[in-house]
């Protein structure tokens, strides 16, 4: 493990960055350092320069309603706390440090196990048919949201590749490169993130692939230019700006699974019954609300259980 | 206190401060509605942070005052301890009351299952017969046994730190800086000087 020293006010201003916004950061780095007077500074002056640059409208063909009608989480949240550790390990990094992605040009390979690998063009995908599914995403550190997902259904675009008999799994990957993600150059992850499921899972209707939210094209630290979104597993298997995509007869690794095995399982279903060993499952903070909520077996999409008949939920977690 | 001892005034001003400043300023967060997308874990995350600074705080007074030959370190010290014993009750308020909702069964749940929170709690129960004991009133009951019971905040200090490493995912940076503190805290306790020389010292013969 690389321990970084850092000089006392880096440290200062590391330990209290739960906050997402940018201009709150530069508020409190400021209280941190000269104390009372950060307080009496003209703090509407700050974050003029913050405006990130417009995202593109995208053209939905159908909306779907798949939240059981539960209140839309802001834009706002959604895009400023996020898990991406390419690009800092707090909620608040991300937003902040992901410009440096850039996502054009990008292509995704398509190989493995398929009688039609190919490569690409994230432009091609953006030019199809999109529509926008509304749907609950709940983290494993149980905290949840939901958002208006748009993209297209993962199971018809693998389709296309024709996938053999022998493609029991998908393996998927994230871009690695330190010069746009300059965080991956700490050793916290096994850098390139990946991520797998089983094929069945894949091919489930309501496995998906985001290229955008709430009608325009995602920000990248949403996992620009497109993303997995699975409903009914921990946001972890929802693996971020995809460059390639492998068809293959065995389980792939996954990235945290091989950090904590114990904690992270391959399957990682919601499952408001198994813990994870450090934490409880049985309840999720919504954001946006105060008070914990009940978490619901598979995130509240129960139509995936027939995916799992017989499996012993416990052991396969 | 004299009318004018400038020395300690200062240090008292600086404890005060060390302690009191992130309030107003989590206040000022508070009024204005600046406690981002998950305001609890913020609240948490502060409250914890600011506990375990005080923490430290409190036991670099000893060390500070072999440093500089000056009192007034271990005359802010006791404050500086209240300090740490308030972040550490607010930290603890505010998981009782958002996660937990004040439900005793799974606080007890918790306790149990959850590694870290036995670790936190168990760092809260040190110091609070610490925080009970603090005024002169006890300091002259308890006399001597103060000062062993008050030897308390080392092992609180050591479980607080704990308690941050073990609920951190993957990212450690932070943890172990505090733990790098703590360490050298205590290390700078242990009478090495004495050590070294009584193993350097020839060895007498059976």
């Amino acid at each position: 493990m690389l321990i970084r020293i850092l000089p006392p006010h880096a440290l200062r201003e590391s330990d209290v960055t739960p906050e997402p916004m940018y201009l709150d950061r530069r508020r409190f780095l400021a209280g941190m350092g000269i104390g009372v007077a950060a307080l009496s500074l003209p703090l509407t002056a700050c974050g003029a320069n913050d405006k990130p640059a417009p995202l593109a409208a995208l053209k939905l063909a159908k909306r779907s309603e798949q939240a059981g009608g539960e209140k839309l989480t802001e834009f706002e949240t959604v895009s400023t706390y996020n898990n991406y550790y390419e690009f800092g390990t707090d909620k608040s990094d991300p937003s902040r440090n992901a410009h440096t992605l850039r996502t054009r040009p990008w292509t995704i390979k398509v190989d493995g196990e398929c009688e039609a690998p190919g490569t690409v063009d994230i432009d091609t995908l953006l030019a199809g048919t999109l529509e926008e599914r509304i749907y609950r995403h709940r983290c494993v550190e149980a905290w949840s949201i939901v958002v208006p997902w748009d993209g297209f259904a993962l199971g018809p675009f693998l389709k296309r590749f024709k996938p053999t008999s022998k493609a029991r799994y998908v393996a998927f990957e994230t871009l690695y490169d330190r010069k746009q993600m300059p965080d991956t150059r700490f050793g916290v992850l096994d850098w390139p993130y990946v991520e797998g499921l089983r094929i069945d899972e894949a091919m489930h209707p309501l496995a998906f692939v985001s290229v955008g939210m709430y009608g325009k094209v995602l920000p990248n630290q949403d996992g620009a230019p497109l993303r997995l979104t699975i409903p009914w597993k921990y946001g972890y298997k929802s693996i971020k700006s995809i460059v390639r995509i492998r068809f293959v007869e065995r389980q792939p690794p996954t990235t945290w699974n091989k950090m904590a095995a114990n904690e992270y399982g391959f399957y990682s279903n919601v499952n408001p019954n198994v813990d994870h060993p450090r934490w409880s499952q049985a309840k999720e903070r919504r954001l946006g609300e105060l008070f914990k909520r009940d978490t619901l077996m598979f995130n509240g999409y129960p139509e995936v259980a027939s995916l799992y008949a017989g499996m012993d939920l416990k052991r396969y977690y | 206190m004299k009318p004018f001892d400038r020395p300690l005034l200062a240090a008292r001003v600086a404890a005060w401060s060390l302690g009191g400043i992130p309030l107003l300023h989590l206040a000022y967060l508070v009024w204005q509605g600046h406690l981002g997308a998950n305001p609890v874990e913020f609240l948490e995350h502060y409250c914890g942070d600011w506990a375990l600074r005080l923490l430290l705080a409190t036991l670099a007074m000893t060390p500070l005052r072999r440093l500089t030959s000056r009192s007034e370190p271990i005359r802010v010290r006791r404050l500086l301890g209240l300090w740490a014993f308030f972040w550490v009750c607010l930290h603890f308020a505010i998981y009782l009351t958002f996660d937990l909702e004040w439900s005793a069964v799974e606080l007890a749940k918790d306790l149990i299952k959850r590694t870290y929170i036995t670790l936190g709690f168990a760092a809260w129960l040190m110091l609070l017969p610490l925080a009970l004991t603090s005024t002169r009133g006890w300091q002259r009951r308890l006399r001597r046994r103060w000062a062993q019971l008050h030897k308390l905040i080392y092992p609180a200090a050591v479980l607080g730190v704990l308690h941050y490493i073990w609920l951190v995912k993957a990212d450690l940076r932070e943890p172990l800086m505090y733990l790098a503190i703590l360490l050298l805290l205590l290390g700078m306790r242990v009478p090495w000087r004495g050590i070294l020389r009584a193993r350097s010292l020839p060895r007498r013969a059976p």
